[in-house]
């Protein structure tokens, strides 16, 4: 059962994060919304690697007949991240450059494109 | 085969990514010759895919294996499934990379002209580059991983390119934050999908990922991801509320190249629901939602695109309205799939259609839109009730308009009546029903054209648009080129269904000749 905690945590992250999407009306709590969801996807691939007393997977380093994490969902995560940090970058500079111009970060105001 | 065209399919990827980067560098020397340096790059990446589509045409696939100690060595000793990120292009792949060349190759002949007045063309070309780069990723990986890689690099690009103009008004970062929710969303939910698949199965590559294909809960869920979310992406109905935006909001030459990455999205579609599930799943009931979600696209599509005043948001429903008839298509095609008596006689040919019509959209579309540039750069707005009697100024635009507008209102001897006939005639043996709504809606896009055609060229002259001249040549010359290509396919549509749609249509039927590439007869 303890086990599947990471699981219940991605599910929960998931969860908050499609809620503030939709639900929040304010631009930067929208951009956590974002973030919540890529970091649940992030921890995702990492609880999937992971095995109960497992090392790091370095070769030369680990004793004789150690389990080892498995290492591709973390080169998979640390791309994901990079990825990440570029995409909250653009949100965010465009959320700036919305409310330069607009003057709000309300999303019930921010409707100039319609129909 | 010489030793460097063998790498042509790093080459496409590696020319323009290197090239995005060195364009900062160079405009620092030069900023007005970038344009010419853009396109010659992306003129050479257009020639390495026509070099390559000869060779899998004639060869069959091509494989290419990155860091192995030769290009074709998919499987290293003692291993039964790849582990290095490999990529495969079968003719389903090279037919949307071709797309993808012609189009990225005609926006930068467009903007050599069309951006020449606007400040920070440096960027303009470094994010038009990465685009055309990762979309040409996203449709010869072989590497699901690499596929999410490439996914968030056009997300990213595209918001970029979309918002660009966003310093004089609000507007393009509006729809550019629209569309990076919308694609950050989807990215991070076909991350999640790729976490299910690796979690089981120990594989990212497709091919590996295909044959070990069990079906599972799990495998249920991940395809319920990959349908919603690519199917977001192409502009489908439920999920289309970003595409007028963006298309309208994004510089012209930039949304021809956006139909085009949709269209990307159209095919990792296509290729995950046929290459990875193929007649594992319910091929009924999916084929029916793909089905169902072509259908409303076309109507619901339509229907918007007659009420709108704002030209290019006119065009972009029409966007949305077209890329129903390929899910139709290939929504048919998947729904017989497990009926091989049913597939023969009218599934593949439904396939051809959807898959021909992939590419006859990108084509009118991309000239339709392109016009409206034209027509934005001489008036200097988008409403169509402020322009009028423009035909007199601008003839090459008013032909290639025409011409554009009878395409994809499926009028003969142009591209949109060749693939919408197949369409008709095939989907019409499934259910007659759906043929009918499919010519209904191709009369409803005929009627809303004809509007625009109207209400933008004919007319009195007015006063303001006296001194509007014909646009300059680059521009007139991509155009053309899009126009000659549209009618060549409207012409002798049988050469090109034989050669190049129906080899891919087999390609992404044929689950078997996919995986058996990679992983040897297993």
């Amino acid at each position: 059962m303890i086990g599947n905690f990471p699981f219940v945590a991605v599910v929960i992250m998931l969860g908050l994060g499609i809620y503030s999407l939709m639900f929040k009306k304010n631009l930067i709590k929208i951009a956590i919304g974002l973030t919540l969801i890529e970091s649940g996807a992030n921890l995702f691939l990492i609880a999937l690697g992971y095995r109960k007393g497992s090392v790091a997977p370095i070769y030369t380093m680990a004793p004789e007949g150690a389990k080892m994490a498995l290492p591709t969902p973390q080169a998979l995560c640390l791309t994901s991240i990079v990825i990440g940090v570029a995409t909250t970058a653009l949100v965010l500079s465009i959320i700036m450059i919305i409310y330069k111009k607009y003057g709000t970060l309300n999303t019930d105001e921010i409707r100039r494109l319609r129909g | 085969m010489s030793s460097i065209l063998m790498h042509a399919p790093a080459l496409i990827i590696a020319l323009p990514l290197l090239a995005a980067f060195l364009t900062p560098i160079l405009s620092r020397f030069n900023g007005k010759k970038i344009s010419w340096f853009v396109s010659a790059v992306l003129g050479i990446t257009l020639l390495l895919t026509l070099y390559m589509a000869g060779h899998i045409l004639i060869d069959g696939p091509l494989i290419y294996v990155f860091g192995g100690s030769e290009a074709g060595l998919t499987l290293p000793s003692g291993y039964n499934f790849p582990i290095r990120i490999i990529f495969q292009i079968d003719a389903m792949g090279i037919f949307m990379a071709l797309i993808t060349a012609v189009v990225s190759f005609l926006a930068a002949i467009y903007s050599i002209t069309y951006m020449e007045e606007h400040t920070g063309l440096d960027k303009y070309y470094t994010l038009l580059l990465l685009l055309a780069t990762s979309m040409f990723g996203m449709e010869i990986t072989g590497d699901i991983f690499n596929f999410f890689v490439f996914f968030e690099i056009a997300s990213i690009s595209s918001v970029a390119l979309i918002s660009f103009r966003s310093t004089i008004s609000g507007e393009p970062a509006e729809a550019g934050l629209k569309y990076m929710v919308v694609s950050s969303i989807s990215a991070l939910m076909v991350l999640f999908a790729i976490g299910l698949f690796y979690g089981q199965y120990d594989a990212l590559n497709i091919a590996a990922i295909a044959s070990f294909m069990q079906y599972t809960q799990l495998d249920k869920i991940a395809l319920i991801l990959f349908v919603t979310v690519l199917a977001m992406k192409s502009g489908a109905v439920p999920m289309h509320m970003w595409t007028p935006d963006a298309y309208s909001e994004a510089p012209a030459a930039i949304t021809m190249v956006l139909v085009a990455a949709s269209q990307a999205s159209l095919y990792a579609l296509f290729r995950i629901i046929f290459t990875i599930y193929n007649i594992t799943l319910n091929t009924v009931t999916v084929g029916w939602i793909i089905i169902i979600l072509g259908v409303l696209s076309m109507f619901i599509g339509v229907t918007m695109a007659i009420i709108q005043k704002d030209i290019k948001r006119l065009m972009a429903y029409h966007a949305i309205s077209q890329t129903g008839y390929m899910l139709l298509g290939v929504g048919v095609g998947m729904a017989v799939l497990a009926d091989p008596q049913a597939l023969e006689s009218f599934g593949i040919s439904a396939m051809e259609g959807g898959i021909f019509h992939i590419m006859n959209h990108a084509m009118y579309k991309g000239l339709l839109f392109l016009t409206a540039g034209a027509l934005f750069y001489r008036t200097g707005t988008r409403d169509l009730s402020k322009m009028g009697g423009l035909a007199n100024k601008m003839n090459y635009t008013t032909i290639f308009f025409i011409i554009g507008a009878a395409a994809i209102a499926g009028i003969p001897p142009f591209n949109g009546f060749a693939s919408k006939l197949i369409i008709y005639e095939s989907v019409f043996q499934f259910n007659p029903l759906l043929s009918i709504i499919a010519m209904l809606v191709s009369i409803l896009t005929l009627a809303s054209f004809v509007k625009v055609f109207h209400s933008a060229f004919l007319g009195p002259q007015l006063e303001e648009y006296k001194t509007v001249q014909e646009v300059p040549k680059s521009m007139v010359l991509a155009m053309g080129v899009l126009a000659v290509i549209i009618v060549f396919f409207g012409l002798f549509p049988d050469i090109i269904v034989k050669n190049l749609v129906h080899p891919a249509v087999m390609a992404l039927i044929n689950q078997s000749r996919y995986t058996s590439t990679i992983l040897g007869g297993m």
